[in-house]
């Protein structure tokens, strides 16, 4: 490979910047730094740390976003790397940034709210809705109908 | 952290770590064996998603045991290589999941003991423990709710489901004792701020199960006596030992195996 791997060590700043075109596995639309995972990044002599919290304890994509943010890195020329697991504080969806939040309404996902239930259909906006399952096609999800348009619908459970 | 470790002895925190990984593990497994085959498929990806919650929490729980026994044993090597006897859950998560209405039963039963369990844990005096707990508590009050939500609306439903749900809660009540079953382990613990003592969690289980059974209108049987032996070792039912051939079956033919 012609990265070099004794290029000056790049900033954390510059690390976060590319771990923001890292997507999520499930949901590529936002990143793993939308999502809120990525919860500290140090450098500890010449080896570069990312501390990465789970959203569900048996979400399986878990270890694929701990093998997506490795190999994206190493393309960049960090060539030393550790992903540390981080428990604590807990993920909640307080994590997901407003982008994510807003990337997620687009993508046809109702972001997560305070109130226990999506506020509007992501497609026609209506607020006449029902809640078909708690839970959906992958942990962080449950399963929602609109009344108006008749469309089921995802939306990002409040954790 | 280190403080804490040293607080009780290593075996008493092993087996506590035990019967909480086994608790989620067993249960965890027998959710999954419900994966294709429930009613409807909302329930099934319901039921499905519960016991990836449960398997996450086990291997948190499996894997701070391996590390406190410290004789190189993963969560992994803890699930799929120890006998019957050795496991530490209690009773009721074993018991075969019947018809719809009695696993959901025993999921009620069991998320509100859970969720006070780890309520309790989230200020338990070692870090590791409390970190665990503060995880799957928002897990487990999730599973708390829709468990509730379901056997209410069966028990409160048509003549059919109403059956169902009281004959699930006759035959699952006796379990319900071995939850607050205390022995030396627990008030060591208790002692030393690590973990609450399981009698501490009965009146508070009582009034929630209370309030949630008069609203499903059902009634729990009049037994004196309770079903225990599981969280001890001493004695599970034969369908522990059952479940685990199929559970463990893939790592004893052929140990080590990866995909
Ligand atoms: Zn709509």
């Amino acid at each position: 490979m012609s990265t070099p791997a004794s290029s000056a060590m790049p900033t954390l700043d510059q690390v976060r910047d590319w771990l923001e075109s890292v997507p999520d596995p499930e949901i590529p639309v936002i990143s793993v730094m939308d999502l809120g995972i990525v919860r500290g990044l140090r450098w500890d002599d010449d080896l570069l740390e990312v501390s990465v919290t789970p959203t569900y304890s048996g979400c399986p994509a878990t270890r694929v976003i701990a093998q997506d943010i490795e190999a994206a890195l190493r393309e960049k020329g960090v060539s030393k790397l550790r992903i540390r697991t981080q428990l604590s504080p807990p993920w909640t969806t307080d994590w997901l940034s407003d982008k994510g939040r807003a990337r997620l309404e687009e993508y046809g996902i109702a972001p997560p709210s305070p109130s226990g239930g999506p506020k509007a259909c992501p497609r026609c906006q209506s607020d006449d809705l029902e809640r078909i399952s708690q839970f959906g096609s992958t942990p962080c999800k449950a399963h929602w109908r609109c009344r108006t348009c008749l469309e089921p619908f995802d939306y990002f459970k409040c954790l | 952290m280190t403080g804490a470790e040293l607080a009780v002895p290593r075996e008493t925190l092993f087996e506590f770590l035990c019967r909480m990984g086994d608790n989620t593990l067993v249960l965890g497994h027998r959710l999954s064996e419900w994966c294709g085959h429930a009613p409807v498929l909302e329930e099934d990806i319901a039921i499905a998603n519960t016991a990836l919650d449960l398997i996450g929490q086990t291997q948190m729980w499996l894997g701070l045991a391996g590390t406190i026994e410290g004789k190189a044993r993963d969560a992994d090597a803890l699930a799929m290589r120890r006998d019957v006897w050795d496991f530490r859950n209690i009773l009721l998560v074993e018991q075969p999941n019947g018809d719809f209405g009695q696993t959901l039963m025993r999921q009620c039963l069991f998320d509100h003991w859970h969720l006070l369990l780890l309520q309790a844990l989230e200020h338990s005096s070692d870090a590791r423990i409390a970190e665990i707990a503060a995880k799957s508590v928002k897990e487990v009050t999730y599973h708390a709710e829709r468990s509730s939500e379901l056997v209410v609306s069966l028990g409160d439903g048509t003549e059919e489901s109403r059956a169902r749900m009281q004959a699930a809660l006759t035959l699952l009540w006796p379990y319900v004792a071995e939850m607050f079953e205390t022995d030396a382990h627990d008030t060591t613990l208790s002692e030393a701020g690590i973990a609450p003592t399981p009698e501490s969690l009965r009146a508070p289980y009582m009034d929630a199960m209370t309030a949630l059974l008069t609203a499903a209108t059902l009634s729990p049987p009049d037994t004196r006596t309770g079903q225990t032996g599981g969280r001890s070792g001493k004695r599970h039912s034969e369908h522990l030992g059952h479940m685990l051939t199929t559970m463990q079956w893939l790592q004893r033919a052929y140990p080590d195996a990866r995909w």
